[in-house]
């Protein structure tokens, strides 16, 4: 959102973000927790809140609440679930076993991409809903006959993260989601996929005159899928509210639906028709109260954030890495720093991560790598010849030197090559005029032609760097 | 436990129950919910103050299940014994009326 | 015959498990109509299941304690495939998928199960009359109510249906139909027994225990029923208590003081009679050897008023599951919602839904702390007063319930009268301490009074020696 667009004003946004705990079971039972599935396969008495049924909690839920909140810097504490009563087809109880006042994570803090701090109020654990589908009037609740009920993802684990109102764009709160995805992603707690709802994201706006320092009344936005939708959800949304104050009128406190085809977001409920939830302490659970050795266990599993490990990158290369974040969510950053600290080239390096290893490094070793680039950098193989060996290497492991072999790249001699550009210079006099004379552009444009002939002519086996080299040497005289 | 429990309150908490009341019902729910609420007004006399509350009479914690899948139910047992079902999921009127 | 002496009989083959189960049906054709102890007997299965033990034991194969003893059970514990209604209208004709622990810890132990037994529907009541299906009447007095709101399991066993039988006890409704019916009733600690397949009324008072003609088959079957369930958190992890080995053990040296407050001297409404009754339990008791005072604890007298708001706070919490659309019966509706209002105003009775509003006030926003916060605390009032007697003494003893078995009738239009009838046994529900009901004696009435013998946590062995010996003294007879 930029500045002009609400002028004058500041937008307020607080995150709540919903991710699904990657457990093999649901949170009080011994159901399977997968996506998908047949309806209604993954049940157990305990997910369909049959009468008699008793919740036991997941031990592993447990410990990757605690990693989350470590992860988050948060304090974990004893905690205490509670029961949040209301009436909804897909809620088998017809209460929600969630955390109150007693949150197994409370105050922590995010790091943003542009180094600030969002805070983090609490992560807390509760249980998933099932699925209703509506069925008649194109599927929208609002035309539907009748809704068909799906247990399978009721009673998933999920950690609620709720984030303080600090975030003053779109384009922040993006980044904030990006971010906790990532971490959730590298501590193993979530797969974080918004696509399949394993991650979802509720949306606080309210907006403000700039330099005030006072809340303004806000909105929650509910029903946001994607980065994207968040993005212009908080657009729409703080436009909308600003329109309102800016004509005279009030911010009604609401919760609001976002609507993905429509672009806009449309009332739900408002505050007063807010759900009384009646919470009290789950009696069928007992609190929770991790050991500080099993916090310290936890903690000293935990692999490097991804904003450690950024900085590592960075720190490795000896310089900003534009690309670190793609890096580090690629899970590259290891063989990229590792072998930079065997001494390749760190622009080889991480030019090789972004362009040529977007499936991941496959086979390839480090040792193979940081040879693969010093052969590169040493003339061995050219850009073109060291993508296909990579190729080679993330498929099947193995020596570079071997792999570049077995292609018939071997390094051509200087003399050799230098014979084929003088050919190539006298078989083209009129392009050859024009590189030694022409202007930049003409320079860059016969530079092009003259490299494509001696490739050419030397079935790709040329160093392209290399040519140029003589190009230039040869216009200079 | 000052104000005793009103009508208004009572058709409040039909509603959060998710009971209908006739007026019959709501007359005599009124009475008697007050009634018994009034006997609760004893505990007021009580000093209660820096008492920790108890929602459970055994002190125990960390009661927990390792992560292992178990049997799941027979799903077909369980449709058996819904009132309404379809697709093996289960049938519910519309979340909203036609024209509400 | 004693549940002990026919499980001897039928182990050594001098009499057949069909033979005893056909006894007992014969009875039950006698006798039914006129007591209607039952929801539902088990005709066929149980006589399938006399037959298989009868095979087992021809074999020569080792069998569990209760081999071919009949046993009743109430109709709030999961029987798979077999109706379980609670005496409602909402789960008529329900088969759950799946059996409680209690249910599979009899199977195993050998019992046949006879049939399901009436109850005060959801448990909610003290005399059995809240029933979908019609009152239970007591067998030692057909115009009386057998007590509640287990009173067909009290019943069964008083009109010798089955020797045994086990009911559940939220505030009272083990023991009190037990004192009404002459017999021994027990609630155990609170996570003695599983309450994994107990349909829930109040989940942090409801305990399962035995209903017996005698102290040592009450203590067979609650050594049968008990020890940990990892499917209940709240199951105490300890293996079930020796109980017919302490029995003979006496109460010589014993600390006894007679609960103050539920003995006359602080709630009221406790007859006369049934006062006689426990100073002759004291004489038996100091006759036995053991020493008897007059203890305090306090707190007691408000057990009454924090039971009336915590258990209805619990239980509309626990019935708002029954709402159409995953198991039991279906009012339509238009709507979602209406369906399920129609379906639980069809659906529950008067006494439930009295419970379901009174709770669900407790819990809404404005009224938790004057209600629901205050009761918890009150909670912790007892126990610590609760803490204090057993510093000076193994045991208390008090009445059971504050009158004999009452006409039909008698409190069913004000229902403050009927909830007085769990005075006396409430604050062991509240603290969850262990006791029992033993038989001592009749009322001006002729009719059976019960001494309640209250012990702290875990104490079951020594407050069965002390019902062994009041038993032994012959006032019961």
């Amino acid at each position: 959102m930029s500045g002009d667009v609400l002028d004058g004003w500041e937008v307020v946004i607080g995150l709540e973000v919903h991710a699904e705990l990657a457990t093999q079971t649901k949170m009080f039972s011994s159901a399977r927790n997968v996506f998908g599935g047949e309806p209604n396969t993954n049940i157990d008495p305990v997910s369909l809140g049959l009468p008699g049924s008793l919740p036991v909690l997941n031990e592993k839920a447990i410990e990757l609440a605690i990693r989350v909140g470590l992860a988050l810097n948060c304090k974990v504490q004893r905690s205490v679930f509670a029961r949040k009563n209301y009436f909804y087809p897909d809620m088998p109880k017809a209460y929600q076993i969630s955390q109150f006042d007693l949150p197994i994570n409370e105050g922590g803090w995010l790091e943003l991409p542009s180094g600030r701090k969002a805070m983090i109020e609490r992560a807390h654990l509760e249980e998933d809903t099932g699925k209703s589908s509506h069925v008649g009037g194109g599927g929208r609740i609002h035309e539907a006959t009748y809704s068909l009920v799906d247990y399978n993802r009721a009673g998933v684990p999920l950690i609620e993260i709720v984030g303080a109102p600090d975030l003053r764009s779109a384009e922040e709160a993006r980044g904030y989601v990006a971010e906790l995805r990532s971490i959730l992603v590298a501590i193993g707690a979530s797969d974080g996929k918004m696509e399949e709802g394993s991650m979802r994201v509720d949306c606080n706006v309210s907006v403000r005159p700039m330099g005030t320092e006072e809340l303004g009344t806000r909105c929650e936005v509910k029903n946001i899928n994607s980065l994207r939708s968040l993005g212009r959800a908080i657009e729409y949304e703080s436009r909308r509210q600003v329109d309102l104050l800016t004509s005279g009128q009030r911010i009604e406190q609401q919760t609001r639906h976002w609507d993905e085809a429509e672009g806009r977001t449309h009332k739900l409920r408002s505050k007063e028709e807010a759900f009384d939830y009646r919470y009290f302490p789950e009696p069928d659970l007992v609190p929770v109260d991790p050991s500080p050795e099993w916090i310290a266990e936890i903690a000293a599993s935990l692999p490097m954030l991804p904003r450690q490990r950024r900085v590592r990158l960075a720190e490795a290369a000896k310089g900003e890495v534009a690309d670190a974040a793609l890096i580090v969510e690629r899970g590259l950053d290891d063989l990229a720093v590792e072998a930079m600290e065997a001494g390749a080239d760190a622009t080889r390096v991480l030019v090789h991560c972004v362009n040529n290893l977007s499936e991941g490094a496959g086979q390839l070793s480090t040792g193979s790598f940081a040879a693969l680039v010093a052969m590169e950098t040493g003339g061995e193989l050219s850009a073109t010849q060291a993508k296909t060996v990579l190729a080679d290497l993330v498929a099947s492991g193995g020596d570079p030197a071997a792999a570049a072999a077995a292609h018939g790249f071997e390094a051509m001699d200087t003399s050799e090559l230098d014979g084929i550009v003088d050919g190539i210079i006298a078989a083209h006099p009129d392009d050859w005029a024009a590189y030694v004379e022409g202007d930049e552009g003409e320079r860059k444009k016969k530079s092009g032609f003259f490299v494509g002939q001696i490739m050419k002519a030397t079935r790709g086996q040329a160093d392209g760097k290399l040519v140029n080299k003589i190009l230039a040497q040869r216009a200079a005289g | 436990m000052t104000d005793p429990i009103s009508r208004d309150d009572v058709t409040h908490v039909a509603r959060l129950a998710c009971l209908s009341l006739t007026d019959q019902e709501l007359e005599a729910f009124t009475g008697q919910l007050a009634n018994i609420l009034s006997h609760a007004s004893d505990l007021e006399a009580l000093d209660l103050t820096g008492v920790e509350p108890t929602s459970h009479p055994l002190p125990l914690v960390n009661v927990l299940r390792p992560d292992v899948p178990g049997e799941p139910v027979d799903r077909d047992e369980v449709l058996a014994a819904a009132p309404s079902v379809e697709d093996h999921q289960f049938r519910v009127p519309p979340a909203l009326g036609g024209n509400t | 015959m004693s549940a002990l002496e026919l499980a001897a009989a039928i182990r050594s083959g001098e009499r057949s498990a069909v033979d005893v189960l056909e006894e007992h049906l014969a009875v039950i054709d006698a006798r039914e109509d006129e007591i209607h102890a039952f929801n539902l007997v088990m005709v066929e299965q149980a006589r399938r299941e006399a037959v298989d033990i009868d095979a087992h034991l021809a074999a020569g194969e080792e069998l569990g304690p209760l081999a071919g003893v009949p046993v009743a059970l109430k109709d709030n514990m999961c029987t798979r495939g077999v109706p379980t209604t609670c005496s409602s209208k909402i789960l008529e004709g329900w088969k759950p998928p799946y059996d409680a622990t209690v249910v599979q810890r009899l199977t195993a132990a050998g019992a046949v199960i006879i049939g399901k037994t009436n109850m005060d529907e959801f448990a909610m009541g003290g005399s059995t009359e809240n029933s979908a299906f019609g009152p239970t009447r007591n067998p030692l007095d057909t115009s009386r109510v057998p007590g509640g709101s287990s009173g067909g399991s009290a019943a069964a066993v008083a009109a010798g249906f089955a020797p045994l039988s086990l009911g559940s006890d939220t505030g009272g409704s083990i023991r009190q139909p037990a004192a009404l019916c002459g017999l021994v009733g027990v609630k155990p600690t609170y996570g003695r027994v599983s309450r994994y397949g107990l349909v829930a009324f109040a989940s942090s008072l409801d305990q399962i225990g035995p209903f017996a003609a005698t102290v040592a088959d009450a203590a067979l079957l609650l050594e049968v029923i008990s020890g940990h369930d990892p499917l209940d958190s709240t199951s105490i992890a300890e293996p079930a208590p020796g109980l017919l080995s302490v029995l003979d053990q006496g109460v010589e040296g014993l600390r006894i003081g007679i609960l103050d407050e539920l003995s006359g001297h602080g709630v009221e409404g406790i007859s006369p009679d049934v006062l006689a009754r426990l100073d002759a339990a004291v004489e038996a008791l100091t006759a036995a050897g053991a020493t008897v005072e007059r203890a305090s604890v306090p707190a007691t007298v408000y057990g009454l008023s924090a039971y009336y708001v915590i258990a209805p706070a619990e239980a509309s919490s626990n019935l708002s599951r029954y709402d159409g659309v995953r198991f039991g019966p279906r009012t339509d509706g238009a709507t979602t919602n209406e369906m399920m209002v129609a379906t639980r105003t069809e659906g529950f009775g008067d006494e439930v839904k009295r419970r379901i509003m009174l709770g669900t006030y407790a819990l809404s926003a404005g009224y938790y702390d004057a209600y629901y916060g205050k009761s918890q605390k009150v909670r912790t009032l007892i126990l610590k007063d609760f803490a204090k007697a057993y510093e000076k003494f193994d045991l208390l003893i008090s009445p059971t319930a504050p009158t004999t078995a009452f006409p039909l009738g008698a409190k069913t239009e004000d229902p403050m009268q009927m909830y007085l009838q769990d005075v006396c046994t409430i604050p062991s529900n509240l603290a969850g301490h262990p006791a029992m009901s033993v038989p001592f004696g009749v009322g001006d009435d002729g009719l059976p009074v019960g001494v309640q013998i209250l012990a702290p946590a875990m104490g079951e062995a020594t407050m069965f020696r002390a019902a062994a010996v009041l038993e032994k003294s012959g006032g019961a007879q």
